[in-house]
């Protein structure tokens, strides 16, 4: 079986069904497989192959999605590019997957502005405007001459077998350049599957997306609908959060796939004014929700099931916490899902104790095949499982178990701080300064110093009205850390930059 | 009072711009690219900061946001209606 199956079998099944809401207009998923079969011909006709790289570089729309799938009809690999991605950053990326087609719009041309020479040529460059008057190349074309074209086009002949890769989907880099992470059919079905077990979800279920679909949280909302035959309403972004509520309450959402700055933006809000009854499931992921912030958002959606989850590019997702444990395990992101094995390991890839921390692992048909054309890096997450004929995730995360085997994270591996000797997690203070009143976001890092070797230094952005001084977080935290975990200095921001995955992105710190 | 040239001075600061030709007063910063929550974010606590007019939920939107020209109108609306009728009229 192959991902575009969840296209066509539910264009198949419910042509009529709206499969996306996007700018008020609705599309029916008869209408996306259409559009999606005129791109896959074209892209055919102009050369792609089975294998090439095809680069969707835009804002979350319809197009995305039927270039996404077009891009899979003739078993080609689709690489979504971040839509705020700038100049540089965007021709590292094209340097790196080396794409025969590329479908953008004007704007992001400029952005690549006198990049462009340096890339290697793109035989393929559609526009979404309707008219191609960039600077670019002459033989950038408009994609609405695709879709004008009014030869009948069935679906193309199958290609790939689930073996071949579907995506790259490259990742925030925290190590500081992208990286593709490459994903096969079977990788994405996989886990598409699993999750959607888990979730429980169903057609009836009307999907809020307002994450980048270049992000693997926001893509795997349009998949596991798509999988389904349910409906997504599809918007760019949060930025304007009265205009999305009000279409969401207006759609009646069943499902809020959150990270924890929309959480954070949500409570700030007097959400009561929209009518979100029809709510039933909240998701959280890419960083771990404050206790304080899931109990409120409960009680805001007292009839939504939250989920606290864990995963990571290299294989989309690895656990779930029953919504029932919310209230026992705050801070945990609970068990592994279906279809997977994982354990906690030490420096030499053992097990550990339990409750000991150690790095997490992670088996299973969901697990990435590597980095594109990085072998070295792939070779440091990618290594001999329990079977010498396959290999196994190493994540980079530190984890603890409770007694029942939930799962706690403890901290990036190479985030861990070392101060006078000590190796400290910067999660274990962020959660602390996180529960002190008047702390909206907070980020702890090290910093050289000759005595300590790195001292600890926090930076937090304060709520709304709030007279917190660093005197009294240092006093706090002096009462609730070991003192060697004291931060030495706190230093205050109006907001704390944050990655295209809405993660706190301590590398643009400035200390 | 509002000044424009400070708003345009504040964007320009706080945003990137990508293109050579600078942003014109009435062009979108959404279609523009350079706002996304966290510059929405910005911009209020700016309009908060600077003209001491707090914004409710509702006025979060484009219509009042989304353009120097936008910023300038909204600022001078919220400025305005903090004051008693002009007898001679403004």
């Amino acid at each position: 079986m192959q991902l575009e199956s969840f296209l066509e079998a539910s264009a198949q099944r419910c042509p009529d069904k709206t499969a996306l809401i996007v700018d008020g207009r609705r599309i029916g998923y008869g209408d996306i497989e259409r559009r999606a079969n005129q791109l896959a011909h074209a892209l055919v006709e102009r050369g792609v192959d089975r294998g090439d790289r095809v680069a969707i570089w835009l804002e979350n729309s319809s197009e995305v999605i039927i270039a996404l799938f077009a891009a899979l009809k003739v078993g080609a690999v689709f690489v979504l590019v971040s839509p705020g991605t700038k100049g540089h950053k965007a021709a590292y990326i094209l340097n790196d997957c080396r794409p025969r087609a590329l479908i953008t719009d004007r704007r992001r041309l400029r952005v690549i502005g006198e990049h462009w020479a340096g890339i290697p040529p793109i035989a393929v460059v559609w526009t979404v405007d309707p008219v191609a008057d960039t600077a670019a190349p002459p033989h950038v074309t408009s994609l609405q001459a695709v879709f004008d074209d009014r030869r009948p086009q069935p679906g193309t002949q199958k290609r790939a077998i689930d073996l071949d890769l579907a995506s790259l989907i490259y990742t925030s880099g925290s190590t500081g350049t992208p990286k593709g992470v490459m994903m096969t059919h079977l990788n994405m079905i996989s886990a598409a599957t699993s999750i959607a077990s888990y979730l429980e979800s169903d057609s009836d279920d009307v999907v809020l997306n307002v994450l980048p679909l270049s992000f693997d949280y926001g893509l795997y909302q349009i998949l596991m609908a798509f999988r389904l035959g349910a409906t997504v309403l599809l918007e760019r972004s949060f930025a304007f959060p009265h205009l999305v509520l009000d279409a969401a309450a207006r759609e009646r959402i069943t499902v809020l796939p959150l990270v924890p700055t929309i959480a954070s933006m949500l409570l700030r809000m007097d959400i009561s004014r929209y009518d979100l009854s029809s709510l039933r499931c909240i998701t959280n992921t890419g960083a771990a929700l404050p206790p304080e912030h899931s109990r409120r958002l409960q009680e805001s959606f007292p009839n939504a099931r939250i989920f606290s989850m864990y995963g990571l590019t290299e294989c989309k997702r690895v656990s779930y916490l029953p919504p029932d444990q919310l209230t026992r395990r705050p801070t945990s992101v609970g068990r592994g899902m279906p279809n997977q094995q994982i354990s906690i390991v030490d420096e030499e890839g053992r097990a550990v104790a339990a409750g000991a921390v150690g790095e997490l692992v992670v088996r299973g048909p969901h697990v990435m095949k590597g980095y594109w054309g990085d072998p070295e890096e792939t070779a440091k997450r990618l290594r001999p499982g329990p079977y010498e004929w396959e290999e196994v995730l190493y994540t980079g995360d530190l984890f603890r178990t409770d007694d029942e085997g939930y799962l706690y994270f403890v901290g990036r591996k190479d985030d861990m701080i070392k101060s006078r000797g000590e190796k400290v997690s910067p999660k274990e203070i962020e959660d602390v300064l996180y529960s002190i009143d008047g702390v909206a976001e907070a980020a702890v890092l090290g910093v050289p110093d000759p005595v300590l070797g790195q001292a600890i230094t926090a930076v937090i952005a304060r709520c709304e009205g709030s007279r917190l001084t660093e005197q009294d977080v240092l006093r706090l935290c002096a009462e609730r850390l070991e003192d060697f975990m004291v931060p030495t200095t706190v230093t205050f921001r109006d907001t704390l930059p944050k990655t295209s995955s809405s993660k706190i992105n301590k590398r643009m710190i400035a200390v | 009072m509002c000044d424009v040239r400070e708003l345009r001075e504040f964007v320009a600061a706080n945003f990137l711009f990508t293109d050579e030709c600078a942003l014109q007063d009435t062009d979108s910063f959404l279609d523009a690219g350079i706002l996304d929550s966290m510059g929405v974010l910005q911009i209020i606590l700016f309009l908060e900061e600077r003209y001491r007019i707090t914004l409710s939920d509702n006025e979060v939107v484009p219509a009042n946001l989304d353009s120097i020209e936008s910023l300038k109108q909204f600022v001078v609306r919220k400025l305005s209606e903090g004051r008693l009728p002009a007898v001679n009229g403004d």
